[in-house]
């Protein structure tokens, strides 16, 4: 593991990416982005179909290296580690198609998150597991086999095995889609929840008016690069939100 | 009169539902733009009206008969025709032969392969190219034609724009347009709003399932789309019940 202290870059910036590049051939899909959240700040990241976002946050967990540009972690380099080497540093996320462990029950999934990314020894693992579990609505089905849970609790246990790292920021990608309204208030509940813990979020979401409800800041991405950052309702009245999402504006 | 009439429709993919009870009518000649963020429904509902994928509860006729469960196949005989997202061509086929596999729908008419090659000039050239030596903008206009040798009733176009440069969207809808004055009735889903709203005469809006706008095109005003597109009205609800 090769971790190259560097100046904190972004004016305390938790989680940084730093003039982000990223091409697949001759495809650029991030064109030298810069991306911040502060510790405990939960900023929500909007854009239309190919924008960039998920590629974005999979730079920032470490599923992709960017072809040119850094990622800091408290002021540190991190662009060379592995995303099991940042989920023990304090940088979780959640899949769009969650991915329980099948066969294990939702305990023993968080049970494994804790262990491994969280690191933590068997009693403390233990504790964590139930601290998220119950944190996510989920001690009722604690010991369902996971490969039976509906959609809403399959979301909700990979928010719980996230938490279950202990992370100091949490990435969410597309955790709203797909749920009744009831649904979708109960998880909206969940995250807020977890930004009194004080886990700074960074949730890619198509599901506006769900993000709206928690982000304080948002960003809007458009064929790679940046249009808007700010108050989360002015980043949607922007004219150059809007024309992203609906083509060059009319009448 | 109405060509199509969907009824509390209700659309899963495994756990996940796609379409939440939409209803809805077209009557012949009409052309309707359907929009919505990623994940709203639109392609699922297009494949549950061609028959691509068979709906949970609901109902879907087609000229006044109940086609709810009638195969794909057997509805492309009856006149409805799916211009799929991403063109699903025969790669190595050619371009005149895709063309003539819409045939087996035996639904002969004014669209032939030459009324083709003249709807989309820029295929004349590749008749005999193989489908997956083609730009894409040829692709899709393959795709189109491949639809139109059923002689429709009904077509179904699902982002035909999608991954062409604005030149070859361009020429695609100066096609379409001649197509579009034709009389068929036509549905199509498009990210580009301005650019449907110049060809549609209704829109409706999909938001995580429903159809929560559905008005002329005259009559929408941005601020209406942009509040349908984004769910505003929902997050003002939470914010007052909060």
């Amino acid at each position: 593991m090769t971790v190259t202290p560097r100046a904190a870059t972004g004016g305390g910036a938790l989680l940084a990416a730093n003039a982000i590049h990223k091409r697949f051939n001759a495809l650029v899909v991030l064109d030298h982005v810069d991306f911040s959240v502060r510790a405990e700040e939960a900023v929500g990241i909007v854009g239309p179909n190919g924008a960039g976002k998920t590629t974005l946050l999979s730079v920032l967990i470490g599923a992709h290296p960017p072809t040119a540009g850094t990622v800091t972690f408290r002021g540190v380099d991190v662009t060379g580690l592995p995303a099991s080497e940042r989920c023990r540093l304090g940088i979780a996320r959640t899949h769009q198609i969650p991915k329980p462990f099948g066969g294990m029950t939702v305990f023993e999934n968080t049970f494994v998150a804790a262990a491994n990314g969280g690191q933590f020894r068997r009693d403390e693992a233990y504790d964590r597991s139930i601290d998220s579990v119950s944190l996510c609505g989920m001690m009722p089905v604690a010991n369902r086999r996971a490969e039976t849970l509906g959609l809403l609790d399959r979301k909700r246990l990979e928010l719980a095995r996230a938490l279950a790292t202990n992370p100091a920021v949490l990435l969410l990608d597309e955790i709203g889609g797909g749920l009744t309204d009831a649904e979708a208030s109960e998880l909206v509940e969940s995250i807020k929840e977890l930004r009194r813990r004080g886990i700074a979020i960074v949730w890619i979401e198509h599901v506006v008016h769900l993000l709206l409800q928690v982000a304080e800041r948002l960003v809007c991405l458009d064929a790679g690069r940046i249009i808007a950052d700010g108050e989360p309702k002015a980043v949607m009245a922007d004219r150059a939100v809007i024309d992203a999402y609906l083509g060059g504006s009319f009448a | 009169m109405t060509v199509v009439s969907v009824e509390n429709l209700d659309v899963r993919h495994g756990l996940l539902q796609a379409v939440r009870g939409v209803s809805f009518d077209l009557n012949k000649g009409e052309i309707v733009a359907l929009v919505g963020a990623n994940g709203a429904g639109k392609t699922t509902l297009l494949r549950a009206i061609a028959g691509a994928h068979l709906p949970a509860a609901g109902r879907i006729s087609f000229g006044g008969a109940d086609i709810t469960r009638v195969p794909a196949h057997e509805r492309s005989r009856q006149g409805i025709a799916l211009v799929p997202e991403g063109r699903r061509l025969f790669a190595r086929m050619t371009v005149e032969e895709n063309l003539w596999l819409a045939r087996a729908a035996g639904r002969p008419g004014a669209w032939t392969v030459d009324a083709i090659l003249a709807a989309f000039p820029n295929l004349a050239p590749r008749r005999k190219a193989l489908a997956g030596s083609l730009s894409g903008g040829e692709q899709q206009a393959t795709a189109i034609g491949r639809a139109l040798m059923t002689n429709p009733d009904l077509l179904l176009l699902d982002e035909v724009s999608l991954g062409l440069s604005p030149i070859a969207v361009e020429r695609l809808y100066a096609s379409l347009q001649s197509l579009m004055t034709s009389g068929a009735t036509i549905l199509l889903v498009e990210q580009d709003l301005q650019r449907v709203l110049h060809v549609a005469g209704r829109v409706m809006c999909m938001l995580e399932g429903r159809i929560v706008l559905d008005a002329p095109a005259a009559d929408v005003t941005r601020e209406q789309v942009t509040e349908a597109y984004f769910g505003l009205h929902k997050a003002r609800q939470a914010e007052a019940s909060a």
